[in-house]
């Protein structure tokens, strides 16, 4: 219950949490149920096929329409929910965690270890992020495993500079001073003081970042870098849609309009969040 | 003129960066697992043509001498050969960068019309209806797939009404302009939404700043007000903010040229990872790699221009 209380007492009107922060924690809220028990609202299979109902248009019987090979398209963009929301929740993740690193490093060692690690950071961000990332999987292969390893090596960069940033102004403070004549190690000082004051913007930007990584992901996916078909994903189903959008334009429409709505749930939750704190974008 | 010695200088800081991005492509194609020569010559041969092979290729020499070998190529123009198109790799590139570099600037074109309309429509009714619709367009936008909207795009005026083609490049300017607008018009839907946010609520910001109420207790008129000064001095954080997302921009047109079969360097791209057609990749990189370098370099040059404050 208590691990409840928390989310729900930041997102309470007393709180004074932004309307953005309200409605796109709904959204995202309402994904999450939809990624947890699939089967329950799924009316349909997502994988078996139907070969006696394909291409049907959206109807009662099939609210969204079927696919060529006769699978409910509303069933599989339910089960997808689940893959593009791991895809944008831990494509996130690793990237976070070693941006966090880098950034503690970075800004409290400075010097040479500082120049090093900025000199890459330099020559990761010239490279357009979605070019890398597919050069790079283009070297693993294709598939999910290889999405999540050129995420997290081109995707800590931004969280990288945002806590370098701030850990350069704590390491000057009174209370790092004071923990360091306490005689802590710098680790303990890194990751016990400095990190829980720097963390705040990059938390923020992880909400943002979420909607960039869920739609690289769905988008290599379409290309076929991505999650393989038969898999219930978006990019996927909009791929497999393409070859019939001149009779049946509801198998890519519906799955880009849910992209669309999850990814709308965390732009929503990243603008109430810097509202609430002041973190400015 | 001191403001611009940045010009002279900052190219001499590129060179690092410029020497790692080199790094970065060479080690990507070392990476690939599997022995080059051994796929060149296929499994039977012998262990001795193997060797005389790699020493022709240089492949048995340390890392360091390859890399310095392949900078040397580089800087002769010189990426390699194309496995597929049997052509040296240079050429292919050459064929396929003017729908590229088209399509880009078009889309450009195309968000900052659309933004700079956007943007000041919303700001001048604030809170009002217009506003409301263009908010929720800039961030419901910031999450619209490009590859998608390109099919409901193609679906819409291609199919239902067969206003524009369906795929392709087209003949002479006019043609380019008529087949690649759909494929402009995704990017530049798709990367507006950043534009508005940024332009409207700095639209906002100048409004209300204190130069605007002594220019109109000088009576000068509205419209004056707003064109020459508020406009002029909002637009320069949303050039900066554009010259950022240009790496955001070349990915974009690598997805959108795969969707409407556009003959540049992103369907190149994509077409020979598939292909494992390494050296393309890797020249293609590299040539957006220098492009994204270029642009910061030539927005930083605009942004001085603009605004005499700003010093780098």
């Amino acid at each position: 219950m208590s691990a409840l209380t928390l989310p729900a007492r930041l997102l309470s009107r007393r709180f004074g949490a932004p309307r953005a922060l309200q409605v796109g924690a709904a959204i995202v809220f309402l994904w999450l149920s939809l990624a947890a028990v699939p089967a329950v609202f799924a009316p349909y299979d997502p994988i078996v096929q139907d070969l006696g109902a394909t291409l049907i248009a959206p109807s009662l019987a099939h609210p969204l329409g079927t696919d060529n090979f006769g699978r409910d398209v509303l069933s599989r963009i339910i089960w997808g929910t689940r893959l593009d929301l791991a895809m944008g929740v831990f494509g996130v993740l690793a990237p976070f965690v070693i941006g966090c690193v880098v950034g503690l490093v970075s800004g409290y060692f400075g010097r040479v270890v500082d120049a090093l690690l900025m000199r890459l950071l330099d020559v990761t961000i010239s490279f357009p992020y979605f070019v890398l990332v597919i050069a790079i999987i283009s070297v693993l292969g294709p598939g999910l495993q290889s999405f999540f390893i050129s995420v997290a090596l081109v995707g800590w960069v931004s969280y990288a500079r945002l806590i370098r940033a701030q850990t350069l102004v704590l390491k000057e403070s009174e209370f790092i001073l004071a923990a360091r004549s306490l005689g802590y190690s710098k680790a303990r000082i890194m990751f016990r003081h400095i990190l829980p004051n720097a963390v705040l913007p990059a938390a923020v930007f992880s909400m943002s970042d979420i909607v960039i990584v869920i739609l690289l992901g769905s988008a290599l996916s379409y290309l076929g870098l991505g999650a393989q078909p038969p898999a219930a994903e978006w990019g996927v189903m909009i791929a497999e849609g393409q070859v019939f959008m001149a009779t049946a334009w509801w198998i890519s429409f519906f799955p880009g309009l849910a992209i669309v709505l999850l990814a709308l749930g965390f732009s929503l939750v990243a603008d109430g969040l810097a509202e609430r704190f002041g973190v400015r974008e | 003129m001191e403001r611009f010695a940045f010009v002279l200088y900052r190219p001499l800081q590129l060179v690092p960066v410029l020497f790692g991005v080199s790094a970065v492509s060479f080690l990507l194609v070392h990476s690939i697992p599997g022995d080059p020569v051994r796929i060149l010559l296929g499994t039977r041969a012998t262990a001795e043509v193997l060797a005389k092979v790699r020493a022709q290729y240089g492949l048995d020499e340390p890392l360091i001498v390859q890399y310095f070998f392949f900078l040397k190529n580089l800087a002769a123009g010189e990426f390699g050969r194309s496995i597929i198109f049997k052509t040296p790799v240079m050429d292919l590139v050459a064929t396929r960068i003017s729908p590229t570099l088209f399509l880009l600037s078009y889309a450009v074109l195309l968000s900052v019309l659309l933004a700079v309309a956007l943007a000041t429509w919303a700001a001048l009714r604030r809170g009002r209806f217009a506003d409301q619709v263009i908010r929720l367009y800039s961030t419901a936008g910031l999450g619209l797939p490009a590859f998608w909207l390109g099919i409901v795009l193609i679906i819409l005026f291609s199919i239902r009404l067969g206003w524009f083609p369906v795929s392709g490049y087209g003949a002479h300017f006019f043609g380019h302009l008529h087949h690649l607008f759909l494929p402009a018009f995704t990017i530049a839907l798709a990367l507006s939404p950043v534009l508005i946010r940024n332009l409207r609520s700095s639209l906002l910001h100048e409004m209300e700043s204190d130069y605007v109420v002594t220019a109109r207790s000088r009576g000068l008129p509205g419209s004056w007000i707003f064109l020459r000064h508020v406009f002029r001095n909002s637009l320069i954080p949303t050039i900066t903010l554009l010259g950022i997302n240009v790496g955001w921009l070349i990915g974009g047109t690598v997805v959108v040229e795969q969707v409407f079969s556009v003959p540049g360097l992103g369907s190149l791209m994509v077409g020979s990872i598939f292909a494992r057609d390494y050296l393309v990749v890797q020249a293609v990189t590299l040539i957006f790699a220098c492009a994204v370098i270029l642009t910061n370099f030539l927005v930083d040059i605009v942004t001085v221009a603009l605004d005499p404050r700003i010093r780098l």
